[in-house]
């Protein structure tokens, strides 16, 4: 009966809170009554239930249940394997340590089977069902979209990897991976200045995620760098074929190729590149989707000396990501590699951790509020250092990676700690 | 156009006339398989893709193979590797007519459904066995990088082999159809299964070693694929909706329509390309199709089948 009626009360707070100023004062309201209690059980360091769990989530004495839902099956698991692995890997260090409000995790983990109307219902089975405290999953664009109206409804909590093209913010989400600003601004930058670029052709796969991340590209190369793009080209998801489009760019010489092609047309592009003559010591190109996990199926002798933007890469040497890397491969075995969204997702149950002991408390609400303040810091992130900022992002830095034949990437490039700036004004 | 010089264009022109052909060659060794199967037996394989994939796949696991045990032999092992892609695909496919598909030539809508359930379990085979993430052979150095006749002109070489073995294949196909006693037997089947049966012509082998040489060739197809793009479980859908389009576009029962039909979809497509954005291109080589074959309903080459 309780359950039933804080279920409703919530349903109403999520239907009220309609106007963004509105959840801010009310989200400050609480955190303020919630911060002397989480400060008075903690030095009682005696957690009941009843005291960290107001709304019926499934956590008990012992334990806390949590939710994993990704592609395991269909044409997304090749990509969603990887953060379903630094996941799971993530609990179990958690686990390792004591757990969470000395609490262990459980998981629950549903496939979303690479399809979005399934993302959607097993996320609401997750949430109605099970009750866990919080979800891990999605990584298309597509799947998060079909699954918010469920997690703004139910008030779930979910943590999202994958980097993305922004213009988004929900109370219910937590972006672990970069918006399309921190991904594209500095490399392109850099491009500009280390290599004298002017000229740019953008391609890309023809849908939302390429297409508005090189909306913001153009923006960027012709208002703020003074360049001038002479093509934009998109190719349906899954074509093999690049023949005419390579003879186009041939033709307009750009400075730079700057890439957004994904899934198996990105192995045909690279391949069909090379297989023209095309290759880095005659031409740069920049891309903004390949990561390590690309590389094992284009092969990095195709890759060679070809630039990535993103904030994470395998080699990267400091000593989270050397013990980082080492306990995945222990987990999951030699052969593994590690994308940038792989370790995107690695941090989700970190910073879930770092909100529910500040909160002092497993309540949505008060999670999300702790979430706000925009304190809560990893220093043990694999990446080096991120900051989770009031909009729900992370401040991270963007890197440049330049592509080996062994697969692997040597940063040639990092930035400062970069903003997160979901709506940005003037790219749009 | 101003700004380049006549060797500039002439060059770009040379190359984008490859690239045509290059994808003419392409869809033809993929449609070739089907166009067997369709055209001869009636039989809609859905899981053709997949035979495809069998190829590369197995190409794949025999460039590991190599790799390992007998490196010296890398540069040889991708002609030896197309051989062994197209036995291991025809015998699935022998096995695939044995066991699902004899059982409902009587019914063509349900071998339409049936190749559809076994292309699903294919694919999920090929996730268990190989993974979910994608792969790629390691290929022979030779086969990568472009051959340059002048200073301005790449010629991928890939695009050659892929070109070559498509008409080794394709005269292959046309040899076994229209010389051999096999062919002979296999055209009576098409025209009249009960008179040939009649005459002595055993219909259930012709059959099994019909679908066998389309899946076989499909396999060629897959293994010659891995030059050009990677190999997942879900590749063989990618290829499937391009096949049918240019077999039932060439007109089902005849092969000169299927070589016929894949050189007008590459010419449009890649001239299209050229002048507009891919995504534009195919809208409109597909509307073209629509177009010809409201009017056309049978394809451009009508077959002269007695049903």
């Amino acid at each position: 009966m309780s359950d039933l009626e804080s279920n409703r009360s919530l349903d109403q707070t999520a239907t009220n809170t309609g106007n963004r100023h509105l959840i801010k004062r009310r989200s400050l309201l609480k955190t303020l009554c919630a911060l002397p209690a989480g400060i008075l059980l903690a030095t009682h360091m005696s957690f009941a239930v009843a005291d960290v769990n107001t709304t019926g989530l499934a956590v008990t004495d012992k334990d806390v249940t949590v939710g994993i839902l990704h592609s395991l099956t269909g044409t997304m698991a090749i990509s969603e394997t990887g953060a379903q692995e630094a996941e799971k890997l993530a609990i179990k260090q958690i686990n390792e340590m004591g757990g969470i409000l000395g609490r262990q995790i459980k998981i629950i983990q549903e496939d979303g089977a690479s399809d979005w109307p399934t993302f959607a219902e097993k996320s609401k089975k997750l949430l109605v069902q099970d009750k866990v405290a919080a979800v891990f999953g999605a990584w298309t664009s597509a799947s998060r979209k079909a699954v918010l109206p469920v997690f703004e409804k139910e008030n779930g909590l979910l943590y999202y990897p994958t980097f993305y093209e922004g213009l988004e913010q929900s109370k219910n989400v937590i972006y672990t991976g970069q918006e399309a600003t921190q991904q594209i601004l500095d490399g392109l930058n850099w491009v500009a200045k280390e290599k004298k670029a002017k000229t740019f052709y953008l391609i890309g796969s023809d849908y939302i995620w390429p297409r508005t991340s090189m909306k913001i590209a153009r923006k960027h190369i012709e208002n703020v760098l003074g360049g001038k793009v002479v093509g934009e080209e998109y190719k349906p998801l899954g074509n093999t074929q690049f023949g005419s489009v390579i003879n186009k760019i041939r033709l307009k010489k750009p400075d730079v190729i700057y890439a957004a092609v994904v899934g198996g047309s990105n192995v045909a592009w690279f391949k069909q590149l090379k297989a023209a003559g095309i290759n880095s010591k005659k031409q740069t190109l920049l891309t903004i989707s390949v990561t390590e996990d690309e590389v094992l199926g284009i092969g990095g002798e195709n890759l060679e000396g070809f630039y990535s933007i993103m904030k994470y890469f395998q080699s990267q040497d400091n000593p989270n990501n050397i013990a980082f890397v080492k306990a995945f491969k222990e987990m999951w075995g030699d052969d593994s590699v590690i994308g940038d969204v792989t370790q995107a997702a690695y941090l989700g149950p970190w910073l879930w951790k770092a909100a529910v002991e500040k909160a002092g408390s497993f309540d949505v609400d008060k999670v999300v509020a702790a979430s706000e303040e925009g304190d809560i810091e990893l220093t043990t992130a694999p990446e080096g250092y991120v900051k989770l900022h009031p909009n729900h992002h992370l401040w991270s830095k963007a890197r440049v990676g330049k592509w080996n034949k062994d697969g692997q990437a040597t940063v040639v490039y990092t930035s400062d700690l970069l903003e997160p700036d979901p709506f940005p004004a003037g790219y749009q | 156009m101003d700004g380049y010089t006549y060797s500039e264009l002439g060059a770009i022109l040379a190359m984008q006339g490859f690239a045509g052909i290059s994808l003419f060659s392409v869809l033809l060794l993929m449609a070739l398989g089907l166009a067997i199967i369709f055209g001869q037996m009636g039989v809609i394989n859905m899981a053709h893709g997949e035979f495809m994939a069998v190829g590369a796949y197995t190409t794949y696991f025999l460039s590991y193979l190599t790799e390992t045990y007998f490196p010296a032999f890398m540069p040889y092992y991708f002609i030896f590797a197309i051989v062994v892609a197209f036995i291991v695909a025809g015998i699935l496919g022998y096995f695939a007519e044995f066991i699902l598909i004899r059982h409902l030539y009587a019914r063509p809508l349900d071998t339409l459904l049936a190749t559809w359930g076994l292309s699903l379990i294919m694919q999920q085979s090929f996730r268990s066995m190989f993974g979910a993430r994608e792969v790629s052979p390691t290929l022979p150095e030779w086969l990568m990088g472009a051959y340059q006749p002048t200073e301005m002109i790449d010629i991928p070489i890939n695009g050659m082999f892929v070109l070559g073995l498509t008409a080794v294949v394709t005269l292959g196909v046309f040899y076994l159809m229209f010389k051999s006693s096999w062919g002979l037997r296999v055209r009576a089947t098409t025209q009249n299964r009960v008179m040939s049966g009649a005459v002595g012509i055993n219909t259930k082998k012709v059959d099994r070693y019909t679908f066998a040489l389309g899946c076989g060739i499909a396999g060629i197809a897959g293994a010659a694929f891995t030059t050009i793009a990677s190999t997942g479980p879900t590749t063989g859908s990618l290829y499937i909706v391009d096949t049918f389009m240019v077999v039932v576009f060439g007109g089902a029962a005849s092969l000169f329509g299927t070589i016929a039909s894949a050189f007008s979809i590459a010419q449009a497509q890649s001239i299209m390309e050229f002048f507009m954005s891919g995504s534009m291109a195919k809208v409109y080589t597909l509307f073209a199709l629509v177009l010809i074959l409201m009017f056309r309903p049978e394809g451009l080459f009508a077959s002269k089948v007695r049903r």
